[in-house]
């Protein structure tokens, strides 16, 4: 009897675990959803700011801002993006070998890698490779704001302004779709070329002040913040999505296991009543 | 004249306008369709969009760049807020407090970050006083 009493509490627990990570599915699914209507929401502001930069730099092909200006790389600086949270499958994991190889293709001694690390989960990990980090920010919630981020790009930016760093590449998980995550490495600084406007780039704007250079220097800082906030909330929305596929097997596994469970103890209580019937045909034969 | 303002955590308004005004780094600006190509980086302060001759909209927005074209409009703002969804009792605290840590002067960080703030919430009571004025 007691076998069976320990496999019927070992069914209660797997069925409890099966209420979290159902629950947790379908919060992640609500959260993925509103994680990528943001992301949605923020393109077209980088889009126009692009635009816009394009022009001014093909008007004033004679200046390049040092945003722009491609420099041999002695150090690099490094943005990696990742979740607060655990319980999304391999997403982060996946990411950080990714970032790792790229640094490591990059032919650089870690020493001379600077990390930026945005989320908890970076922190943790980054901290047992070694490397240097240099800005970090967690607790970032589901809907962060650009204000919270600047302070940590800053300080990139102010590294590539000093020569620190040669370049400033970020990591982070693009979105493909809800199914599909893959991590992705982009150079932010220098900026890569942008695609060639048409032909006729006769007309320039009027500047206010009257210097395109503070004005493009301007541009160019709220660009890079505004793609890094764009990094960071497509990351959410694939950490959501993530975790929504990782409770899904999570939920199917302990379903499975439940109906293992439930045929020991099946199989378990029919051999008890077997072994009690035969126990009183014995005793009704001896009496 | 197409009119978009835009912020990096989503889109304000876009649609038609008749004129669009915005505070410039230099003064104050008054687009109607047709202006020559302008770029302006935009001081704390009030965006009007008249719509049609009964509709203007009234935006705060605390900094960013405008972009003008002969047929469109594109201002790219760092924080938006509708005029309505000002908090006045919060704006003037705000302004009260710049004020007093600007009269005390302390350092030098202070300061800087006492006159934006003075700056902001300024603009900001002003875009709510636009709005009263307008309201019957």
């Amino acid at each position: 009897m007691a076998a069976s009493k320990e496999i019927r509490t070992q069914i209660t627990s797997v069925q409890n675990t099966h209420k979290i990570t159902c629950a947790m599915q379908m919060v992640a699914a609500s959260k993925m959803r509103q994680a990528h209507k943001r992301m949605e929401c923020g393109k077209s502001y980088s889009q126009r700011i692009r635009t816009v930069i394009g022009h001014i730099a093909s008007s004033h092909s004679e200046y390049h801002h040092r945003y722009m200006v491609d420099r041999p790389v002695k150090r690099l600086g490094c943005v990696i993006v990742s979740s607060d949270r655990g319980l999304c499958g391999g997403l982060n994991i996946n990411l950080f070998k990714a970032a790792l190889a790229y640094c490591q293709g990059e032919k650089l001694p870690s020493t001379e890698i600077d990390f930026c690390l945005l989320g908890a989960k970076a922190i943790d990990f980054f901290r047992s490779v070694g490397g240097k980090v240099v800005a970090t920010h967690r607790d970032m919630g589901d809907n962060p704001s650009v204000s919270d981020l600047i302070g940590a790009i800053n300080i990139m930016l102010t590294a590539f302004n000093d020569d620190t760093i040669d370049r400033l590449v970020i990591a982070s998980n693009e979105f493909v779709s809800t199914m599909r995550q893959l991590p992705r490495i982009e150079q932010l600084l220098p900026l890569p070329k942008l695609p060639e406007d048409e032909a006729d780039n006769y007309w320039d704007y009027i500047y206010e002040p009257d210097d395109a250079r503070t004005l493009l220097g301007g541009l160019l800082t709220r660009y890079i913040e505004s793609q890094v906030y764009q990094y960071v909330v497509e990351n959410i929305a694939c950490e959501q999505a993530a975790r929504m596929i990782a409770m899904k097997n999570a939920s199917d596994n302990a379903l499975e296991l439940i109906d293992q469970l439930k045929l020991v103890y099946n199989k378990e209580r029919q051999a008890l009543i077997t072994q009690e019937l035969s126990e009183i045909a014995a005793g009704t034969a001896a009496v | 004249m197409r009119c978009d303002i835009v912020s990096a955590e989503k889109d304000i308004f876009s649609g038609e306008a008749e004129m669009v005004a915005a505070t410039g780094e230099l003064g104050e600006l008054g687009i109607f369709p047709g202006h020559a190509p302008l770029i302006s980086a935009l001081v704390p302060g009030t965006v009007t969009i008249k719509i049609d001759d009964n509709e203007e909209k009234v935006f705060y927005i605390s900094g960013g760049y405008i972009e003008v074209q002969p047929s469109w409009v594109t201002i790219l703002a760092d924080v938006v807020m509708r005029a309505e969804d000002i908090d006045e009792k919060l704006a003037t605290q705000t302004r009260r407090k710049a004020e007093k840590s600007l009269a005390e002067q302390q350092s030098k960080l202070d300061y800087t970050l006492a006159a934006s703030r003075l700056a902001e919430s300024a603009a900001q009571l002003r875009t709510l006083r636009r709005l009263r004025k307008r309201l019957p």
